[in-house]
C-alpha cells in the first residue's frame, strides 16, 4: 500500500537496528505515548529486537483506555434510553462500566450504532427528528476536529436532536504529568505522530526544555518507529533534549491550522479525569456554552452515576508505564480480551490487549515468580 | 483511535456544503471530508482518521526521507564485514 509497505522493509529495518545497537552505550528508558505506536511496536516484536539497553515504556495514547469510568457510565445510561440512537466508533462498545458495556445495551435492545465518522452520527440526527441521537466523541487532538465539524455542522443545520458525549483528552498535559509524578523513569519519548499532524510540535518544545527529555514526533510502522528510536537514542547519548520530527511526510511544525482554528471555535480546554490516572488539570476539551443544546451532559440529566472499578484492573499502572501488562496478576488469567476487566485489555490500542494479541504471554511466568518473592 | 492511513484522492465534490474526496486506500474507496486540507485536489495523497482528511501527505519529503534510509542501509550493508568500521547516518 503506498506510502505504508515501504515502510515495513525489512532491510531498511535492520539498518536502522544496526545503527541503534551502534550508538547506545547505556541503558535508556523511552516512551512511545501513542497506543498505535505501542500495537505496531508489540505486533512487529521491535521490544524483543531492541538492545537490551533499551526498555520501552507504553504510553497512556489510548483515548479508549482513559475514557473516565463515569463517562462511561454516562454513555451506557444514555444509549439504554428508548428515545435515543446512541452512535459510536466500534472500540468504545467493549469497554467495560460499573455494571455492563454498550454491546450489552444494544443486546438488551438499546439503539447502539457503529460509524465510520462523527459526520454519520449528523446524518443519523437528520434522518431521525423524533429521535435523540448521541455521538460518543472520544479520542486525543487527532480527532478533535473531526468532532468539532460534526457540532457545526449540527449546529448549522439546526439539528437540536444532536448532542455529542465528550472525552476528548490532550497529550501535552498527559506527558507532564507524568514527568513530574515522583515515580517517573521515562528519559525520551516518541510523541504521537497523527496527533501533531494537527496540532504541529510547538507545544512540546517548552517540555522538552523545561524537563530536559528528547521528543521525537514518531509515525506508526516499523521503520518509523525504529527511525524515531533511534533519533531519541542519540540525543540521550550526547545528553541533548529538543524536539525533532521524523514523521516528515505527516507533520509539519505548526501542524494543521484550519482543524486548528475549528477546534478553537468549538471546544475549550478543561480539566479531565483519566480512568486510572486521576484528574489532570487543563487535560481535555469540552463544548463551548454556545453550543450547550449539543452537549449531552447537559441535554440529558445524569447525576446522580455510581461508579465502580474492579479492583483488580492496574490498568491505571499500565497507562502510567509504572507496570508492563505481564506483571497485572489477572492478566491472560481473569482478565482476557473476552473477559476484559480494563480498558487497555479491550482497546485495540491497549497494551494489555497488544501483549495478549502478540505473544506475551511467555512474560508470565518471569513476571508472576517475581510477585511471589517477598520484598 | 489516532490510527489515520495515507489514501490518494480520487474525485472532489461538495455534500451538504462541506468538501468531501472519494479516497483509494489501496484499492479499498471510501469518502473523506477535505476541509482540514483546502490545497489537496484530485491525484494527491492525504493522511485520513475518522472519516476525515487530517493532513495532505508530503510526497516530496517521503521520497527524500526513504532515499536517504535506503542509501544508508547500502553503505552500512557494503561495510557490514566484521572488521568494517561502522559508518554512522548523518543527521538528517
Amino acid at each position: 500500500m503506498r506510502y505504508l509497505s515501504e515502510y515495513r522493509d525489512p532491510d531498511l529495518a535492520r539498518s536502522l537496528l544496526r545503527q541503534i545497537r551502534q550508538t547506545v552505550t547505556r541503558p535508556w528508558v523511552i516512551m512511545e505515548v501513542c497506543g498505535g505506536q505501542t500495537h505496531s511496536i508489540v505486533k512487529n516484536g521491535i521490544d524483543r529486537l531492541l538492545p537490551s539497553e533499551i526498555e520501552l515504556v507504553h504510553g497512556p495514547g489510548c483515548p479508549v483506555c482513559v475514557t473516565s469510568l463515569e463517562l462511561l457510565d454516562k454513555a451506557i445510561a444514555i444509549a439504554s434510553r428508548p428515545d435515543v440512537i446512541f452512535a459510536s466508533f466500534g472500540d468504545m462498545l467493549r469497554v467495560p462500566g460499573s455494571e455492563k458495556d454498550l454491546f450489552m445495551v444494544k443486546s438488551e435492545g438499546g439503539d447502539v450504532r457503529i460509524v465510520y465518522s462523527p459526520l454519520d452520527a449528523v446524518q443519523l440526527a437528520k434522518e431521525n427528528p423524533d429521535k435523540k441521537v448521541v455521538f460518543f466523541a472520544v479520542g486525543f487532538e487527532t480527532t478533535a476536529p473531526s468532532n468539532a465539524m460534526a457540532v457545526r455542522q449540527a449546529s448549522r443545520g439546526g439539528l437540536s436532536n444532536f448532542s455529542v458525549l465528550v472525552s476528548h483528552v490532550l497529550v501535552p498535559p498527559a506527558m507532564k504529568a507524568l514527568l513530574n509524578s515522583p515515580q517517573n523513569r521515562v528519559q525520551g519519548y516518541l510523541a504521537a505522530g497523527h496527533v501533531c499532524a494537527v496540532m504541529g510540535w510547538e507545544e512540546y518544545e517548552p517540555i522538552a526544555r523545561q524537563h530536559k527529555v528528547p521528543i521525537v514526533v514518531t509515525g506508526f510502522e516499523p521503520v518509523d518507529i525504529l527511525l524515531g528510536i533511534l533519533m531519541t537514542v542519540r540525543q540521550l547519548e550526547r545528553g541533548e533534549a529538543k524536539v525533532e520530527n521524523h514523521y516528515l511526510r505527516a507533520v509539519s511544525r505548526e501542524g494543521n491550522r484550519p482543524a486548528q482554528e475549528l477546534i478553537e471555535k468549538i471546544f475549550e480546554v478543561t480539566d479531565r479525569n483519566w480512568r486510572g490516572i486521576g484528574v489532570i488539570e487543563s487535560s481535555g476539551f469540552r463544548l463551548r456554552p454556545e453550543f450547550a443544546q449539543h452537549d449531552a451532559e447537559q441535554v440529558f440529566d445524569l447525576t446522580d452515576m455510581k461508579v465502580s472499578e474492579p479492583s483488580s484492573c492496574i490498568s491505571g499502572l499500565v497507562l502510567q508505564g509504572l507496570k508492563k501488562p505481564h506483571e497485572c496478576p489477572v492478566f491472560a488469567e481473569e482478565c482476557t480480551p473476552q473477559t476484559p476487566l480494563g480498558a487497555t485489555m479491550v482497546s485495540s490500542e491497549g497494551a494489555c490487549a497488544a501483549y495478549y494479541s502478540y505473544g506475551r504471554a511467555d512474560l508470565l511466568s518471569g513476571a508472576r515468580s517475581n510477585q511471589d518473592d517477598p520484598e | 483511535m489516532c490510527l489515520a492511513v495515507p489514501g490518494r484522492i480520487l474525485e472532489v465534490y461538495q455534500e451538504e456544503g462541506l468538501r468531501m474526496g472519494r479516497i483509494d486506500f489501496a484499492g479499498t474507496v471510501n469518502r473523506a471530508c477535505l476541509d482540514f486540507v483546502p490545497e489537496a485536489g484530485e491525484g494527491q495523497y492525504v493522511i485520513v482518521h475518522a472519516g476525515f482528511a487530517i493532513s495532505m501527505l508530503n510526497e516530496k519529503e517521503a521520497q527524500e526521507s526513504l532515499q536517504a534510509l535506503r542509501e544508508f542501509a547500502e553503505t552500512q550493508e557494503g561495510e557490514h564485514q566484521p572488521a568494517a568500521n561502522p559508518a554512522t547516518l548523518q543527521d538528517s
